[in-house]
């Protein structure tokens, strides 16, 4: 089976397992205990957190472990628009958010607050410009993700965070995807709070990370015994810190290579599809984008049954057709790019990983234009032309 | 994906895929807008249904229930394959996870229109099933989870 789904979850690389294990198995105290077990936790938490702390240019204590990278987002939004409510009560974001953004922010609509969403380009992008226009005074944060989840457009962070602290207010960047595959520079980027997760660069699910820059107010989302200096409370994942760490460390030694590699696989894949399958779109940003994302979509095909077809040729990728399993509706991001719905319907998501090969890619470019051509036969839609 | 075995061979291995150039009826339901489009044609021989045959763009349940209801219905009366419901296709193929009973399962429904276009061109419209709607439905299955 090839795996192409690597921006819903990675394999856990097996150096990292063999990192985690040992806190399992044999270090396995709680670091909040006294006694040399807990130190033992604990030591292994402090030199995690310097490792994900060094991978982002921040100081470890601006490092907070969550339980994953949704939870980042909500501990950020929320977190810190109900601590500064006094100073505002205006989010921005946009339209192209993670749920885990665009459902927070209904939440705190609810809550009286009030947030303007902004659109995209057709690749995506948000105008640094339009963020302009809509911040203000009593704007409390610009949250805005630094590359997208589903078509892998990445955004101008920096030039945004710029023009929000013109106006006093903290720039969150839901950096899930883009953590192992951008290099992030929280300093250099003018970024105040930065989400990722564990699980997408090959680390345990269940664990995540903020980023909160050192003077920036929160209020915790979860209480109890005060860990995580009272922002998080809750005996911590220790072996799912453990493995970010080694994760993320191994990620930065090895960053260039993979990111090469990677890079090169995608625009195989791109290419390859674009000139052997006739009616296919790239969608997102064709130079601003991940190294590990393609996302194409085919006239005239539904993207479940392209997703099960490929699945039986032995490839899992993902789709944003309406008809996915546990979709309800065709995605927001290919929305709000301006797509028409049956347009959305033949979407196509392969996201790559570092353990993929120039094989797997080849593989796929000799399969995937069958499987489309079996499908348009079929299609009513594709011999009229209608999309 | 909660589809059963039956779901997964019509959809991997479909029957009675192409158009009729020359037939008596076709029908055609659903919406590209919503991810599926059934189109199914008839030809009829002594009010029996000679040869059935589909083109659909949808997901696998559509175009598993576009195969099995060509299958079931060739041989038939066109009274018989009147009678023939979207649950006798369903249970046909062991049945269809919840949401795509609604949304997906048109075949019977391409049918009956197929059969209506048929006996209207014949002059029998009052053997003629009623028009059936535009249908507007989405797939909406399971709850809202949503990956990065």
């Amino acid at each position: 089976m090839t795996y192409f789904d690597n921006s819903a979850t990675t394999n856990v690389d097996p150096r990292v397992l063999e990192a985690m294990k040992p806190f399992f198995l044999e270090r396995y105290g709680n670091p909040s205990s006294l006694h040399s077990l807990g130190r033992s936790a604990e030591e292994a938490m402090t030199a995690s957190r310097e490792k994900v702390a060094r991978a982002i240019n921040s100081n470890s204590s601006e490092v907070v472990f969550t339980g994953g990278g949704t939870e980042a987002d909500n501990m950020a939004l929320q977190g810190y628009v109900f601590a500064n409510r006094k100073r505002g009560n205006h989010i921005i974001t946009t339209r192209i958010e993670h749920h885990a953004i665009l459902n927070t922010c209904e939440f705190l609509e609810r809550e009286g607050f009030r947030v303007t969403y902004l659109p995209v380009d057709e690749f995506g992008l948000v105008d640094p410009e339009k963020v302009k226009e809509a911040v203000t005074r009593e704007t409390l944060i610009v949250s805005v993700m630094a590359a997208n989840n589903e078509i892998g457009t990445i955004e101008p962070v920096r030039a945004i965070a710029e023009i929000a602290h013109d106006k006093g207010a903290v720039m969150h960047t839901d950096a899930v995807q883009s953590i192992t595959k951008v290099r992030t520079d929280v300093v250099k980027e003018h970024i105040d709070m930065l989400s990722m997760s564990g699980h997408k660069f090959h680390a345990p699910k269940g664990i995540g990370a903020l980023y909160l820059k050192t003077g920036v107010k929160i209020r915790p989302l979860v209480y109890g015994g005060g860990q995580e200096r009272g922002l998080r409370s809750s005996t911590e994942n220790i072996p799912g810190i453990v493995g970010t760490g080694k994760a993320i460390e191994l990620s930065m030694a090895e960053f260039d290579d993979d990111v090469q590699k990677m890079t090169r696989m995608r625009d195989r894949m791109i290419k390859g599809v674009l000139s052997t399958i006739s009616d296919s779109h790239l969608n997102g940003h064709p130079t601003e984008r991940l190294c590990n994302n393609a996302h194409f979509r085919f006239d005239g095909v539904e993207g479940e049954s392209l997703l099960i077809y490929l699945d039986q040729q032995g490839f899992c990728v993902s789709t944003g057709s309406a008809c996915s399993s546990r979709s309800t509706g065709p995605s927001h991001v290919l929305s709000a790019l301006g797509l028409q719905r049956e347009q959305m319907h033949g979407s196509l998501r392969a996201s790559l990983s570092k353990f993929n090969t120039m094989e797997e890619i080849d593989r796929f470019l000799e399969v995937a234009p069958s499987v489309v051509k079996k499908l348009r036969e079929m299609s009513p839609m594709y011999d009229a032309k209608v999309c | 994906m909660g589809y059963s075995r039956k779901v997964l061979e019509h959809f991997t291995n479909p029957r009675n895929v192409g158009e009729i150039p020359d037939a008596d009826g076709v029908g055609k339901v659903g919406n590209p807008a919503d991810g599926d489009l059934v189109h199914i044609y008839i030809k009829v021989k002594d009010d029996v249904l000679d040869d059935v045959k589909f083109k659909t763009m949808g997901c696998a349940a559509a175009i598993a229930t576009s195969s099995k209801v060509t299958e079931m219905a060739k041989g038939m009366t066109l009274m018989q394959a009147l009678q023939l419901t979207r649950e006798d296709v369903a249970n046909a193929l062991d049945g269809l996870p919840p949401g795509k009973m609604e949304c997906s399962n048109l075949g019977a429904d391409a049918l009956h229109m197929a059969i209506r276009e048929y006996l209207i061109k014949e002059g029998r419209e009052a053997e003629a099933p009623a028009a059936i709607d535009e249908r507007g439905d989405q797939c909406v299955v399971g709850a809202p989870i949503r990956p990065h």
